[in-house]
């Protein structure tokens, strides 16, 4: 299972911030975190299963997309995009 | 006591005061997050807010208490076939049967809700409708911002979409057509101006006293049905208005021939004529307009005041208007706008303020 770090506020919707996750690609670990909390439904993927654009999504540290592989000791960290003064 | 719904590019103020005196802030809500609407429902005392996360798009939230804690709806969401996303939320509106709520957004779509805005699902006449490929965004996006039910009657429906125009519907939202007669969108090449959609209206309010009559803000005119959105004839031209471009109207409930629009310098600038803040007001169904602005910043002032900007509570002598800017400052008159103070300064910039 891929270990994945989650930050406010996503955190407190899925109970906590550090979670065990089953899923061969980034898309299918974000739809099992909606599954198993589905307070986090809409909140990182929209309703094109596309996640949002001011999300980051990184595994291994690398920057990460859909449908990017993710293996069984991987660490998946969701993220808030920096606004760059945009707000 | 007045009530003040006032979503800001940083959450939600409840403002609460007596007009003519100053308001305090009583609660703020969603801190950080751009509040686009937050209205009352009357018939229960729920509160609905639609925000844009930054970060995780738009919902809509409930509550009894705004100060409180919020829950999220549910179902607000584009079907998957269609390969489109929720963009944002502009509006929500009261139905005319218990627990109706509707929530109008971008990409041009109408939701509608049965439990008073706990759970909602698409309006799949609008969403489906045949000319859809064809509509066109304003600046705003393809915005659904105006929803407006007929008294008593939750068959009949108005609301408008920039920048496609006004629809109607008679079978509680089943079907629609477009009703854009009279209107004459300038910003198209003259040619083209008699399409039967593409027009980007701004305002609308609906005449509590005569519910056949509409006043308009359009992007470039004011305009004013007295058949129920039918056709349109423009009440602005010609007259002492300083422009004919604003975003929001309002209208005295117990006065048919009354509005209030808030003229801004045409589309490039969208500020306050000459720097003097001025809300315009009729009284004889917009034959003639005066600037009622007794109190308002007289010069320097180059405000923007936006679309759901605008909100009025009571009638008549005593009627409340409210309306708040860019600028992040709200101003009230007890008095139908003879009178102005400010209620509120040093807020984020006001996207919405509407009376509980």
């Amino acid at each position: 299972m891929a270990h994945v770090r989650l930050r406010a506020p996503l955190k407190e919707l899925a109970g906590g911030s550090d979670l065990e996750v089953d899923g061969g690609t980034v898309l299918q670990v974000l739809e099992a975190l909606e599954r198993a909390h589905p307070a986090m439904s809409g909140w990182v993927l929209d309703e094109q299963r596309r996640i949002r654009v001011h999300v980051n999504v990184y595994v291994n540290g690398q920057p990460a997309e859909e449908g990017d592989g993710v293996g069984p000791a991987d660490r998946v960290h969701v993220l808030p995009s920096i606004t760059g003064g945009e707000r | 006591m007045t009530e003040l719904l006032v979503g800001t590019k940083k959450g939600l103020f409840v403002l609460q005061g007596n007009a003519g005196s100053p308001y305090e802030i009583a609660a703020r809500a969603f801190a950080g997050e751009a509040v686009e609407y937050a209205m009352r429902d009357s018939r229960t005392g729920r509160y609905l807010a639609s925000v844009t996360s930054w970060h995780y798009g738009p919902k809509v939230w409930y509550a009894d208490d705004p100060g409180g804690e919020w829950q999220q709806a549910e179902g607000l969401e584009l079907p998957e076939d269609s390969g489109q996303s929720v963009v944002r939320l502009w509006v929500i509106a009261a139905g005319e049967e218990d627990g109706l709520v509707y929530c109008g957004g971008d990409p041009g779509m109408l939701f509608e809700s049965r439990d008073g805005g706990a759970t909602w699902t698409l309006n799949r006449g609008l969403w489906d409708h045949p000319t859809r490929p064809d509509w066109t965004p304003g600046a705003g996006g393809l915005c659904l911002h105006t929803i407006i039910p007929w008294p008593g009657d939750p068959q009949r429906l108005l609301v408008a979409i920039s920048a496609v125009g006004v629809w109607l519907s008679d079978d509680g939202g089943e079907s629609w057509r477009y009703s854009n007669t009279g209107i004459v969108p300038e910003y198209m090449p003259e040619d083209a101006r008699d399409a039967p959609y593409g027009h980007c209206v701004h305002g609308l309010r609906r005449s509590a006293a005569r519910p056949e009559r509409l006043f308009m803000q359009f992007h470039g005119g004011v305009y004013r049905s007295d058949d129920a959105g039918a056709t349109w004839i423009d009440v602005g031209d010609g007259t002492d208005l300083p422009s004919d471009f604003g975003f929001p109207v309002v209208v005295d409930p117990a006065d048919p021939d009354s509005a209030y629009v808030i003229p801004l310098i045409g589309a490039e600038d969208r500020t306050t004529p000459g720097g003097t803040m001025q809300v315009w007001e009729t009284r004889d169904a917009g034959a003639s307009w005066r600037p009622r602005g007794d109190g308002l910043p007289a010069s320097d002032a180059y405000l923007t005041i936006l679309r759901e900007a605008f909100d009025s509570a009571g009638e008549g002598d005593g009627l409340e208007l409210y309306f708040g800017a860019t600028s992040g400052d709200v101003f009230g008159s007890g008095d139908a706008g003879a009178t102005w103070r400010t209620v509120a300064e040093h807020l984020p910039p006001v996207y919405s303020v509407r009376t509980a």
